[in-house]
């Protein structure tokens, strides 16, 4: 937040500001563009899964398998062969899902916690960021692992993981200016004026830290996206035969000396999908909050 | 120096108490009961409590609770549920294999990404500085092990420069370092995206500041200015981020070691997860857990080699 924001009324005004901040933002940066365009199209390939291929992602032509690309088989077939392409767009649906859900809830939860530790101060501050610092000393992939092998490798079970990981990140970044907002003299009038405390911090506290939060999420969206991948290349994602691009890497690693294009094909639609993420928060985050520099998630 | 040596051990043993703490509440939550999954589902009763007695799993919570502690600090972590072998052997046998590749890693990162960072920097706005900003964000955006299978294919598989599988060889020194230098390459990789990054924005912000423009004026050649006023500054924070990424790298190094079927704490953990190795998974998190906190000391004990002023209290 800039000097000039914290003079501005933060009531109604806030959540149209923040809305004309990230908007700016956007401007400013092509870079972003070129993110939120790819991002646009990779949903678009996935909410149109079944009118883009005539396949079924778990139709297997044991005849067909192996195959290169051809008319019937527009990227080729697997070692079951299935086809390729279909497997591809409807795991795009899987990993859209589960780190879109698994962000949100994070986002969620962390804005929350962040907030009360911020808001109440004293000891429940010291406490909440006390647990959350030793959540945030696991290594996200470790925890997850740890996380799915307990319970079981689910979607449910993943997005839980997923989002316990993320968290810590979105608890810290709420506490911070949730902190320095709540002296401001228009919090001490919402107290004198005898506002609830929930109401104040939904109100009026929250349109301030927003623009943060969302740069945070589509930061760890990509993570997210990162770590289901690799949960589903360690084997311990959505169990197979469901597509996910983790899980067509790891079959396709089994085949990697004679038909490399297997793990090549989804490798590159997982990059793809990191890659314009990184490059939309990014492009935001210079732009929202240079405070943000290096608070990236593994 | 000393003192806050002390001091610094001192705060980082309750953190260590809670992470073991958790270790051990998430282990014995796991569904499941570990003397029947090593049994299996052909075992007699009376066979899975004789087990069940063996590993101590029939005592009460709080006694197996207090047991773990003690063997966690002192050393003692048990044996191998699943191999029968002692789990601090186990790790000690892999723990250099993984302390190697993350330090090469490290190192590589360092040395590609801090000079690209600082030229980026440097080039402010200029193709250079664009190239680069856009080149670190597509490497940090590849998955580890996306980045080692494209290695591994070019590499090892079209190019037959280097061994597919990163273990094994005849234990030579050439032989050892011709298997680590794919993984540490991929991790390297990876890192110098995140180190460049770094050290340009840190960069950014010690090149505007004045002690940099009174240099100037005062004749001091550009060089010297870049290399001696302005990146020793500028190093701090990217110190700090590099220990903040250790979390990456460890989570990446799993990957690799995967992809790699390289010895060490990765195949490990995977290993033990998939087979509910209770006290193995317990020994491994203990050396997270530790490496984690000796890191975060490193880090901070870093800054005053680079920054004198900084004092230790």
């Amino acid at each position: 937040m800039s000097a000039a924001d914290a003079t501005a009324p933060a009531q109604d005004g806030g959540r149209a500001r923040a809305m004309r901040q990230m908007l700016r933002a956007l401007n400013a940066n092509k870079t972003s563009w070129v993110g939120i365009v790819t991002m646009a199209v990779v949903i678009l390939i996935a909410i149109l899964a079944p009118v883009l291929t005539s396949h079924d992602p778990l139709e297997q032509n044991i005849l067909d398998k192996l195959k290169g690309p051809s008319a019937e088989y527009v990227l080729g077939t697997d070692s079951y062969g299935r086809d390729i392409w279909a497997r591809l767009v409807y795991g795009a649906q899987i990993s859209l899902w589960i780190g879109t859900v698994s962000i949100a809830i994070a986002m969620i939860i962390g804005s929350i916690i962040g907030m009360i530790a911020g808001y109440f101060g004293g000891k429940l501050d010291l406490v909440i960021m006390q647990a959350m610092d030793v959540l945030l000393s696991f290594p996200s992939l470790i925890l997850g692992l740890m996380v799915v092998a307990m319970l079981g490798p689910s979607i449910g079970n993943l997005i839980f993981a997923i989002a316990l990981t993320a968290i810590p990140p979105f608890a810290r970044i709420a506490r911070a200016p949730t902190v320095s907002v709540k002296e401001r003299d228009y919090i001490e009038a919402c107290r004198a004026l005898g506002y609830s405390h929930p109401r104040i911090l939904v109100v009026h506290i929250l349109p301030n830290i927003f623009p943060e939060i969302l740069v945070m999420g589509s930061l760890w969206l990509a993570t997210a996206i990162r770590v289901e991948a690799s949960l589903s290349f360690i084997g311990l994602g959505v169990r197979p035969p469901t597509p996910t691009w983790g899980g067509m890497i790891r079959e396709g690693f089994e085949h990697i000396l004679d038909s490399a294009w297997l793990s090549i094909a989804p490798s590159i639609a997982i990059l793809i999908v990191v890659f314009a993420l990184n490059m939309i928060g990014d492009g935001l985050r210079d732009v929202v909050d240079p405070k943000l520099k290096g608070e990236r998630g593994g | 120096m000393l003192r806050f040596l002390i001091k610094r051990l001192l705060f980082a043993v309750p953190t260590l108490l809670a992470v073991l703490t958790v270790v051990f509440v998430v282990a014995r939550i796991m569904p499941g009961d570990p003397a029947q999954v090593i049994m299996g589902d052909q075992a007699s009763a009376e066979a899975i409590q004789a087990l069940r007695a063996r590993l101590g799993l029939d005592r009460p919570l709080w006694v197996q609770y207090f047991e773990f502690m003690g063997g966690a600090l002192t050393g003692n972590w048990g044996s191998s549920m699943v191999t029968g072998r002692a789990v601090l052997g186990e790790v000690l046998n892999v723990l250099p294999f993984t302390i190697e590749l993350t330090f090469v890693s490290v190192l590589v990162g360092a040395i590609i990404g801090v000079p690209l960072g600082v030229w980026s920097a440097l080039h402010r706005n200029d193709t250079i500085d664009y190239v680069t900003r856009i080149g670190s964000l597509l490497g940090l955006s590849f998955p580890a092990f996306v980045m080692a299978i494209m290695l591994l294919l070019v590499f090892a598989i079209q190019l037959r420069w280097l061994p597919v599988i990163s273990s094994g060889g005849d234990g030579s020194l050439a032989d050892r370092a011709k298997h680590l230098v794919l993984p540490a390459a991929n991790l390297g990789i990876i890192m110098a995206a995140y180190i460049t990054r770094v050290t340009r924005s840190s960069m950014l912000e010690v090149l505007g500041e004045d002690y940099i423009r009174t240099a100037h004026a005062k004749g001091v050649p550009s060089m010297a200015v870049v290399w001696r006023h302005s990146l020793r500054n500028a190093l701090i924070p990217v110190v700090t981020v590099v220990g903040l990424y250790l979390g990456i790298l460890i989570g990446n190094s799993v990957l690799t070691e995967i992809v790699f079927n390289r010895p060490g704490l990765g195949k490990l953990i995977v290993g033990a997860l998939t087979q509910r190795d209770y006290t193995m998974l317990q020994g491994l998190m203990v050396v997270y857990t530790f490496i984690i906190v000796v890191t975060n000391l490193l880090t901070d004990l870093t800054y005053g080699f680079i920054d004198p002023r900084v004092k230790y209290q």
